[in-house]
């Protein structure tokens, strides 16, 4: 096994990691932009580095090289669409949880 | 044990946890948010099972489509709801 393929392991273990916290923090947070707030930014970061890994256990070639280019296009487009969409439900009128209403007024 | 099968096992079963939200969600943007987080596990899937078959040239350009497509479909949806103006 090469070095290339044992430096990819920790990158793919930590993506998994990443996936996982984004996945339980969809499952149980209260509320809809909670769930986004875990999402938005534990995808983005899993989806990075588990690219960051493949793209490492490949070594250099054009494969690689539009592998890095799929990683630095979801760095780009993860945050938008979760802009996007948050600001949707903010103009619809979603209000966002708080824990309780009488100590913030 | 091939690693790369052990990941994408894990994330397939990570697909179907997200399924939940997406299925018994409430509200129409609960649903969204859970279908992009399944695009973007699933473009990591598709990479996986390029390097399990040994051809990672052919998968990775199906794996750019499907970003392509996510963004676009979450960025559509978040549209059609802020000028429809209301859930």
């Amino acid at each position: 096994m090469a070095i290339l393929h044992i430096a990819s392991i920790p990158f793919l273990l930590v993506g998994f990691f990443f996936f996982l916290a984004a996945t339980v923090g969809l499952l149980r947070f209260p509320d809809f932009f909670c769930r986004l707030h875990a999402t938005g930014k534990g995808d983005t970061l899993a989806v990075l580095l588990s690219l960051i890994g493949l793209s490492i256990y490949e070594g250099f070639s054009l494969t690689s090289l539009k592998i890095i280019f799929i990683a630095v296009f979801m760095f780009l487009a993860q945050p938008t669409s979760t802009h996007a969409i948050s600001r949707a439900a903010m103009r619809c009128g979603l209000e966002p949880w708080v824990k309780n209403k009488e100590e913030i007024k | 044990m091939n690693i790369f099968l052990l990941f994408g096992m894990g994330l397939f079963a990570l697909v179907f946890l997200c399924l939940y939200r997406a299925v018994f969600g409430p509200g129409v943007l609960n649903r969204i948010a859970a279908i992009s987080a399944i695009g973007t596990k699933t473009l990591v899937i598709l990479l996986l099972m390029g390097f399990i078959y040994n051809r990672v040239e052919m998968f990775v350009d199906i794996s750019m489509v499907y970003a392509l497509l996510n963004f676009i479909g979450t960025i559509t949806a978040a549209k059609y709801l802020e000028m429809k103006g209301e859930l």
